[in-house]
């Protein structure tokens, strides 16, 4: 919380300023009254607490741009988000596709009827399709079935799928993806397992 | 480009075929086992339909035994007109539904609508709620204690919503959007579907803001189009069989920002009635079937 709380608030002022300049992404009336109103109307329960309903600075972009900020600012944010990023200390990016494929079936985490502290799982399969032994898969997102076999299991993109569950923002600056190591939603040896999940040879993915 | 048309049209179809398999008049019944038929053939918005349609026939079927929304209108018709509370006078002899003192026809399609008593927007439950209170002389703190249902539990204002709702059955959705008051609130209501925040960055639009997505197996009506805000609104209240309980739009209001990874809304507060404004009026129309099942 801490850090993201850093980053929202250096991200705000640069967020604020280019708002400011471009003044088709002021506030609205209506958005200006419709956040009076959600501050009044929402409380805290378990673990998801009142102050959830403020923006953080990329939030605020998104929200003001219609999720389509002028390209200039969303290339100097995503980089912001691309900063947040961080590696494993020992290199290695690929963990094990079965303890990934389990993470990816869970939608736990954050709620306000999740235990505080309890694990977060990846929610992947709400949006998309990964290994063909699941039918019950969302379509928010593409479709990652054979990912591996079609991007290849190579180190640089072994490095983009890491970052891109680390932070989906780093690349597609209001992309409907959550930024799950940024959030602390998931952590270094999750995050590997998934990665291995998408383009370990052996993951059904690439069956 | 065909593809796209082939998928807008089975969109479409599926859009269609839910208030006929919701209704409960069996005359219905042939049509909805044809349009099934119909979308089961393509399979271009793929596998999702497989289950979409053994729930719907298990729905059928269920409404063909008794639509157990039903009960709770009965219910919900004699809360209405028994004298009660504190004040001992009923619903009947002093709620204003917006269509005059004790008119229930007709009045749930036509909400949310501005009520000058009040001076505010409301949807059908909250206006209930306000009755209740201003009227009967319940506690507003109480009835936002447990407002929805548990397996053995069905709040009175979730019964009295599914009475009201019930004699609009097979109206139109008529939100009065002329109505400056109505059109701020809806206005404000789409500004806060829009809203992203929290943890996952969402808002409703994540899940609800384009045709034809779904989560797991779950179809996400575009909150934003009519046939989209037709489907969110339809079949509520609804008798839910995930738990075996009625609960109303209220409900799954909360249910979804909960999903959303935000805090919770307050029962029967401007926010929510925001969004049904929005929805609601996306849907001016539409057919209403009436209360009914939900997955
Ligand atoms: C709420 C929806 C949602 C969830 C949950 C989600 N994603 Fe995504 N994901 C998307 C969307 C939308 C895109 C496409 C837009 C983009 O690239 O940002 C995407 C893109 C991706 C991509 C890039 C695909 C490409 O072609 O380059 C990868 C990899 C990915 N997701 C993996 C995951 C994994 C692993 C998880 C679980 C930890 C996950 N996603 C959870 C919505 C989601
Ligand atoms: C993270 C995903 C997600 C978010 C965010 C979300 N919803 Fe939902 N919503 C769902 C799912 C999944 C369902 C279907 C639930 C079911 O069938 O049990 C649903 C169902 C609904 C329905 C009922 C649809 C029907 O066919 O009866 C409405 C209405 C609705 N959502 C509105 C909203 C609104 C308004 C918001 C914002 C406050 C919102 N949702 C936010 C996932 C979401």
């Amino acid at each position: 919380m801490n850090k993201r709380h850093q980053f929202s608030i250096l991200a705000a002022i640069a967020a604020t300023a280019a708002i400011a300049a471009a003044p088709a992404f002021a506030d609205s009336s209506h958005r200006a009254k419709a956040m009076t109103m959600m501050k009044a109307d929402f409380t805290t329960k378990g673990q998801a607490t009142a102050d959830r309903i403020y923006e953080d600075g990329l939030q605020a972009v998104c929200n003001r741009s219609g999720n389509h900020p002028p390209e200039k600012i969303a290339k100097q944010l995503e980089g912001d988000q691309m900063a947040t990023v961080k590696y494993p200390a020992d290199g290695k990016l690929m963990g094990d596709w079965k303890a990934g494929e389990k993470l990816a079936q869970s939608g736990r985490g954050f709620t306000w009827n999740d235990a505080p502290g309890s694990p977060a799982g990846g929610n992947c399969y709400n949006c998309h399709q990964i290994a063909p032994s699941e039918s019950s898969f969302g379509t928010v997102g593409p479709s990652l079935f054979n990912f591996g076999k079609l991007r290849g299991n190579t180190a640089e993109n072994q490095k983009y799928v890491y970052s891109k569950i680390y932070n989906a923002k780093s690349y597609n600056l209001c992309s409907e993806m959550p930024r799950f190591g940024h959030v602390g939603a998931l952590g270094e040896k999750q995050i590997k397992d998934l990665v291995a999940l998408l383009l370990d040879p052996e993951s059904p993915v690439n069956k | 480009m065909r593809q796209t048309l082939i998928a807008a049209t089975a969109i479409a179809l599926a859009f269609a075929m839910q208030p006929v398999v919701a209704q409960d008049k069996p005359a219905a019944k042939p049509a909805a086992k044809m349009a099934a038929k119909k979308m089961a053939k393509p399979a271009v918005v793929e596998e999702k339909d497989a289950a979409t349609l053994e729930f719907e026939k298990f729905r059928a079927k269920m409404i063909e035994d008794g639509n157990p929304a039903e009960l709770f209108e009965a219910q919900g018709e004699e809360l209405w007109k028994t004298k009660r509370g504190p004040n001992n006078v009923s619903l009947a002899e002093t709620c204003d539904l917006g269509l005059g003192l004790g008119v229930v026809k007709g009045t749930y399609v036509q909400m949310p609508r501005y009520f000058a008593d009040a001076g505010k927007v409301m949807d059908a439950e909250r206006r209930i709620v306000w009755c209740m209170v201003e009227k009967q002389g319940f506690k507003a703190a109480d009835l936002a204690k447990k407002p929805f249902a548990a397996e053995t539990y069905t709040p009175e204002q979730t019964s009295l919503v599914t009475y009201v709702a019930g004699l609009s059955r097979d109206m139109k959705f008529a939100v009065p959007l002329k109505d400056p008051h109505v059109k701020e609130v809806y206005e404000i209501g789409k500004e806060v579907a829009n809203h992203r925040a929290g943890p996952y960055d969402f808002s409703c639009n994540t899940c609800h803001g384009v045709d034809g997505k779904r989560i797991r197996m779950q179809q996400l009506p575009n909150i934003s189009s009519k046939a989209g805000a037709t489907t969110a609104v339809l079949g509520w209240p609804g008798y839910r069989m995930t738990g075996n309980r009625m609960l109303t739009l209220q409900w799954r209001m909360g249910d979804c920002f909960r999903q959303q990874r935000f805090p919770q809304p307050g029962y029967a507060s401007d926010t929510v009635t925001s969004l049904l404004t929005f929805m609601t009026a996306n849907a001016n129309g539409s057919t209403y079937t009436g209360p009914g099942i939900k997955r």
